[in-house]
């Protein structure tokens, strides 16, 4: 018997495994580890669930979980309910229709470092820009950043000005692929506009919204350049999430602990993101 | 277009007008204003343009730190995109035409890739090792590992649309794997590698959480290293911070003007079910 070689070698794979493995995999795997130990990068000292134990304790480091979870949540709601009805908005033929996508999508491409110190001038409780154009019409506006029970909230709607973009490409992407008889039968049948949205749009644009939701998701867990850029996590720790706590840490030197944070990033990103997919791909329509 | 499509279009652009673009219009008006007219954060005209001063002096700041930043980040983003390329379309080709068992663990690794946030100080830790901690090689091995699953996904998917007969003329020919693959498909996917490289060079060069955690020091500082320093330093000097803002901005301006259906194309793989 001859052995035939592949003309699709594993070699091939190779050195993009090799980078991948070891810049990636094995400090992931290491991650495990160290999280469990008092560690100065040269020896690690053992000390348990300890780290963790800290993690959960210190006020701090938990509104930084419970910050994390509600900017996720609140960017990657409000991306997909706007972003769908301004791709409905900008797909019906409306006048500048292709300029308005660009200038909506602009900011998706442009330094996250950049937009959030221009917004945080913008932002300025007496002299910003937003603050005197609401006073000019008797409104007085909110200490956006230098309020804590605010801050994170402000940073959200950045972080939805510059994002908004890309979920509303996505789902413009997506209502292309709608065939038009859908709607043609709708219409014979007698279906009102928003009928159509909601039992034609809603449903067949189903694979934009699981990429929107998901990549959004992940996103507003794992971010930080946008926070740290605005506030550093403050006033106090009012705007800190899990990633600007696991920067703090690794800057003060606690190692094991910036590690415990990173597994518990990991964790909280696999129990939202693996079930909801899971929950995605069950609920399949069938069209 | 009806009379209805007409005007929800002006109001429409009336509206992001005012969201999306005087933002923009606002950092550039500062970026060209005087100290004084700057400090005051007004959105106003500039009382004297001094768009030349102020971006000279931008430049000279901290021994032309800015010139330096532009070049370490230009090296970066130059060469870990050529490196995504290579690996990504080899990776995808392999996965593609070669169903085994592997496939299986390979897209598990990307999903991976995809999902799972660095561990920063386990890196450090490893980069340290091997003696590439704060050198511009390693943050450009950083980069290709953290962009490899996106690159990957794009390539197989478009591998996919290529035909089989062409790998089994070249093989009939007598063809090499690796000449079938950089003399017969490598030329084929010109489309992709166009959307991979754009879309990976923006992130790349507008990355700021990996250089600040890999490439501290004066002498690795990168573009958005630079701005987020000069943020402290230009506390009372907001024409030089937004003159920096506005530098940092027009490149992707220029690529969104060249390669807009490309950004397009990479940013919405996977919205549609394939």
């Amino acid at each position: 018997m001859i052995v035939q070689k592949s003309p699709y070698p594993y070699w091939f794979v190779m050195p993009a495994a090799v980078v991948f493995s070891v810049l990636f995999l094995a400090p992931t795997l290491a991650s495990l580890w160290f999280s469990l130990t008092r560690w100065d990068l040269f020896s690690a000292q053992f000390i348990g669930l300890e780290n963790y134990r800290q993690f959960l304790r210190e006020p701090f480091l938990i509104q930084g979980l419970i910050n994390t979870v509600i900017y996720a949540f609140a960017t990657s709601a409000t991306k997909s309910v706007f972003g769908l009805l301004l791709a409905v908005l900008l797909t019906s033929g409306i006048w500048a229709q292709g300029f308005l996508r660009a200038v909506i999508f602009f900011p998706v491409l442009v330094s996250t470092i950049g937009v959030g110190i221009t917004f945080s001038v913008l932002m300025h409780p007496t002299n910003g820009v937003i603050n005197v154009a609401l006073s000019a019409i008797g409104i007085p506006g909110p200490g956006w950043l230098t309020d804590p029970a605010l801050a994170l909230y402000s940073i959200i709607l950045v972080d939805f000005w510059k994002g908004l973009g890309l979920a509303t490409l996505i789902y413009i992407a997506g209502l292309a692929s709608i065939s038009p008889d859908y709607y043609e039968a709708a219409r014979i049948d007698g279906a009102t506009r928003t009928q159509m949205f909601f039992r034609v749009t809603v449903p067949l644009v189903r694979p934009a919204t699981v990429t929107v939701v998901t990549l959004s998701l992940i996103g507003g867990l794992r971010s930080f350049d946008l926070i740290w850029a605005m506030t550093r996590g403050g006033p106090g720790f009012s705007s800190d999430v899990l990633a600007s706590v696991i920067y703090k840490q690794y800057q003060a030197g606690f190692y094991g602990l910036s590690t415990a944070g990173n597994v518990i990033l990991f964790l909280l990103i696999g129990l939202i993101i693996l079930p909801m997919t899971a929950w995605f791909n069950r609920k399949e329509v069938d069209l | 277009m009806t009379r209805r499509q007409f005007y929800t279009g002006v109001i429409s652009l009336a509206v992001a007008g005012v969201i999306f673009i005087l933002p923009f219009v606002f950092v550039l008006l500062t970026a060209v204003k005087t100290k004084q007219d700057a400090a005051l954060l007004t959105f106003s005209w500039p009382v004297e343009w001094h768009f030349l001063d102020n971006l000279t002096e931008v430049l000279r700041t901290r021994n032309y730190m800015l010139l330096l930043a532009y070049f370490n980040s230009t090296v970066i983003t130059v060469c870990s995109v050529t490196l995504l390329v290579l690996f990504g379309a080899m990776v995808g080709y392999v996965l593609q035409r070669r169903p085994s068992g592997w496939n299986k663990v390979i897209y598990a690794f990307v999903l991976a890739g995809l999902m799972i946030p660095p561990a920063v100080v386990p890196t450090i830790w490893i980069l340290q090792s091997v003696g590439l901690f704060k050198t511009l090689t390693g943050m450009v091995f950083i980069q290709v590992a953290y962009g490899l699953a996106f690159s990957v996904l794009l390539f197989r998917s478009f591998i996919a649309t290529i035909p089989r007969d062409l790998d089994e003329a070249a093989i009939i020919d007598g063809a090499k794997p690796w000449q079938i693959f950089f003399r017969v498909i490598l030329p084929l996917l010109k489309p992709v590698t166009v959307t991979v490289i754009v879309v990976q060079s923006i992130s790349i060069f507008n990355d700021f959480t990996n250089p600040l955690y890999y490439l501290p020091g004066r002498e690795n500082v990168t573009v958005q290293l630079t701005l987020y320093n000069f943020q402290g330093q230009f506390q009372t000097q907001f024409n030089l911070l937004f003159m920096n803002i506005l530098l940092v901005t027009i490149p992707p301006l220029i690529v969104f003007v060249f390669f807009n259906r490309q950004i397009v194309a990479g940013m919405t793989a996977g919205a549609v079910k394939g």
